[in-house]
């Protein structure tokens, strides 16, 4: 069992847990992630680590509700337990392996999109822990949603809020603000690393492609043991088909084919998707699919 | 007195029934029945079943035992050899291995020596029967990675001589393939499997889940810092092949493996386990193994009409003779000389059909098989919700990547010693399917065997 040292609501339907994973937090690093799974007959479900700490021995995930699985595990308290929890699984960002040097000289600019900001935060602090200062744009629907502001100020370089509705920060989406700082504020990036929803991400990569800055993506697909063994997790990648949980998540965001792996989110993520599905699984689906992790 | 030519008759679950339910198949022989069969057997002094039992069961010594009625004792002879046998009984390829070998065989039926270690490994479970108690503990400390028939015979035979063994897995249930792979029908989980695995357990073997060797932790800081003088490594062939046509990423295209994972690891057939799987109404399986003969087999018991389309005549699909049976009698139809050309999509990204081609045999190829050739103008179309791609599978780099000094061949399959599964790293060893590519059950068990004698003498002389 893997115990919750503590469980809080950060806003409507987005969770935090720390929970107790000894080796995965021996061994993790920035961009990997986890599978949880709640009990004997629960999914298992991959979610993000959002942080993790050696000493104590413990990860941090976050994760929004969006269906039957994931409302389960909002209903859980400090002190309670999953039953598995599995980690650290992908590979982690490309940068914790580049030379430090040649990292100093480069500005990488980093786009969160709602509860994407949770993978993010680790990559940020893993650099400013590394003596580089990264630029982050966070991107909320509205103020209430926005998550781990304190927290993600601590360790950018610039932070750059923007809510779709204005309530907080600037006025607009996220891709408003990259070409605001890089053709009005003469800003310049080598390179930019862009997680949230599919569609943010799908656009963030055609600004940043007009831009011309290479750009990383992380993607959440739907995954059952998250080692390479079930191939749910496929994509295409330029030409070749990628399994997200053994060769990613991370992957050059110019080369992914967002149409195609959008249309295999649909089917779980989207209210016809579901719909689709629930005639498919017949008594097996259970409302909703619980693959959470940052999309809605 | 019935007639000694033929087997006595398994009795099963009738056809019509079973194929609407995840219930056993094969319901085995009762102690009448198994008597009966083992007075078949003429014990013979130079035993030719034995030679072709991968892990050298006594099988004349445990079924003279039978015949007596004295089924304890059999189940003793048996577990010299076999940590596992109510799995062996009920999936290893006895027609080509013990059976093959009978000198029954010769002019009528071979003795039905798979249904008689099935009889005495469930009598013995449901007798209470246990395993004999393991040797006094020699303190040294070795690692099996991975659950399945491999790791669990291995670490079985390492703690009978006396061995702290730990198995680490990656999934969160022990068992490996014989958990996610094969299916309830064939081999029930929470009864036989698990059962054997607590068997297996109760030799001193500890089981570490969710552990991701090449990941959660490596091989040398298993062997650096946590202590273990040597490892094993049974890692099985887990990545699935698809075959590159277009439309393969449609929404309703599955890999078995992750169609059997859903079905057996996560039980999704049952309500009361929250994963869901695609209950196709019209479903093509691609392949002709056995594991496309357990996705179709539970495809069906989904409720739907199953194909299995495979590229060359039955004579030579590679799944077992009782497998392709069985799936026959159930209402499985088979488009065989049928190759998949095309997935067609609907503009929803779904599933809609499947365009073939129809084959016919050429000249043999490497394989000695002969090639299917495609047979121009000859395309046509199925309509279909589901594909499920049963093409094989390949081994997982993950641990090979990253352990120091470990050698692979081009096929990323792990290069061991075949008598001792001695890899080119010292103190590691390995078997299975992780060294050979995908095989059966009894092979993993048998290389996990050899594998405990190559790492009983590694230790012995250290």
């Amino acid at each position: 069992m893997y115990k919750i040292r503590k469980a809080e609501k950060l806003a409507d339907k987005i969770f935090l847990m720390v929970v107790e994973a000894p080796r995965i937090a021996k061994h993790c690093e920035p961009g990997q992630f986890v599978i949880v799974k709640e009990d004997e007959v629960g999914e298992r479900i991959p979610l993000t680590i959002c942080d993790y700490d050696r000493e104590e021995g413990t990860i941090t995930i976050v994760f929004q509700i969006v269906g039957a699985s994931s409302e389960k595990f909002s209903k859980l308290q400090a002190g309670d337990a999953f039953s598995d929890f599995v980690g650290p699984l992908g590979q982690p960002s490309e940068f914790v392996h580049e030379d430090l040097e040649k990292l100093k000289n480069e500005k990488i600019l980093f786009v969160a999109g709602g509860v994407g900001t949770a993978p993010v935060y680790p990559q940020v602090k893993w650099l400013k822990e590394h003596g580089i200062e990264a630029d982050v744009i966070v991107g909320a629907k509205t103020k209430d949603l926005l998550i781990l502001e304190d927290e993600m100020r601590a360790v950018a370089g610039n932070l750059y809020i923007t809510t779709d509705d204005g309530s907080y920060g600037a006025h607009g989406v996220v891709t408003k603000v990259i070409e605001d700082l890089v053709l009005n504020q003469g800003k310049k990036y080598d390179k930019c690393v862009a997680i949230g929803p599919m569609i943010m991400m799908k656009f963030a990569c055609l600004t940043t492609k007009k831009l011309e800055i290479p750009t990383i993506i992380s993607m959440n697909p739907i995954m059952v043991d998250g080692t390479g063994m079930c191939g749910a997790c496929r994509l295409t990648v330029g030409d070749e088909i990628k399994f997200a949980c053994v060769d990613g998540p991370e992957f050059d965001g110019h080369k992914i084919n967002f149409d195609e792996a959008m249309k295999r989110q649909q089917m779980y993520k989207t209210e016809e998707g579901r719909a689709i599905l629930k005639l498919r699984e017949g008594d097996t689906h259970h409302g909703g699919c619980g693959h959470c992790g940052g999309d809605e | 007195m019935a007639d000694v030519l033929k087997k006595v008759p398994v009795r099963e679950q009738d056809p019509k029934v079973r194929a609407t339910n995840f219930d056993e198949v094969c319901l085995g022989y009762n102690k009448e029945e198994a008597m009966e069969e083992a007075q078949r057997c003429i014990g013979c002094k130079n035993a030719k079943c034995m030679q072709g039992c991968p892990v050298s069961i006594n099988i004349p010594g445990f079924i003279s035992h039978v015949k007596e009625g004295n089924i304890e004792e059999a189940y003793k002879v048996i577990s010299e050899s076999s940590s596992l046998p109510a799995i062996c009984g009920r999936v290893c390829p006895q027609e080509s291995q013990c059976e093959g070998k009978c000198i029954r065989g010769i002019k009528g039926e071979a003795i039905s020596i798979g249904k008689l270690e099935r009889f005495v490994a469930d009598w013995a479970r449901e007798n209470g029967i246990k395993p004999p108690a393991p040797a006094e503990k020699n303190g040294h400390k070795v690692a099996v990675i991975g659950s399945g028939p491999a790791g669990l015979t291995c670490a079985g035979d390492l703690a009978k001589l006396g061995y702290d063994v730990t198995i680490f897995e990656a999934l969160h249930k022990a068992g490996g393939v014989l958990v996610y792979g094969i299916p309830e029908f064939r081999l029930p989980k929470d009864d036989v499997v698990e059962k054997e695995v607590e068997n297996v357990k109760s030799l001193g073997v500890k089981i570490e889940t969710n552990v991701v060797i090449g990941k959660s932790t490596t091989v040398d800081a298993l062997m650096e810092e946590e202590g273990f003088e040597a490892v094993f490594i049974g890692s099985g062939a887990g990545l699935p092949m698809f075959m590159g046509i277009p439309g393969e990423n449609a929404n309703g295209v599955f890999s078995a493996n992750e169609f059997l994972t859903r079905n057996n690891l996560m039980k999704a057939f049952r309500e009361d386990y929250d994963t869901p799987i695609a209950r196709g109404k019209k479903v093509a399986v691609v392949g002709g193994g056995n594991v496309a003969m357990d996705a179709a087999r539970t495809a069906l018991r989904l409720g739907g009409e199953v194909h299995i389309v495979y590229r060359r005549s039955e004579a030579e699909l590679p799944a077992r003779v009782e497998e392709v049976h069985h799936a026959k009698e159930e209402g499985i139809i088979f488009d065989l000389l049928t190759n998949p050309k095309e997935i067609l999509v609907d503009e929803n990204g779904w599933v809609k059909g499947m365009r073939c081609i129809r084959m016919e045999l050429g000249e043999p190829d490497a394989s000695g098989r002969r090639r299917p050739v495609e047979i121009p103008g000859s395309e046509f179309e199925l309509e279909l919700d589901t594909v499920i791609m049963s093409l094989g599978t390949s081994p997982n780099p993950l641990i090979s990547s990253t352990t120091i000094g470990l050698d692979t061949n081009k096929r990323k399959c792990i290069i061991a010693e075949e008598e001792t599964g001695k890899t080119s790293k010292e103190g590691v060893y390995a078997g299975g399917d992780a060294v050979t590519g995908a095989a059966t059950v009894i092979l993993a068990m048998g290389a996990g065997k050899a594998a405990a004698k190559g790492i009983h003498e590694f230790l012995s002389n250290k």
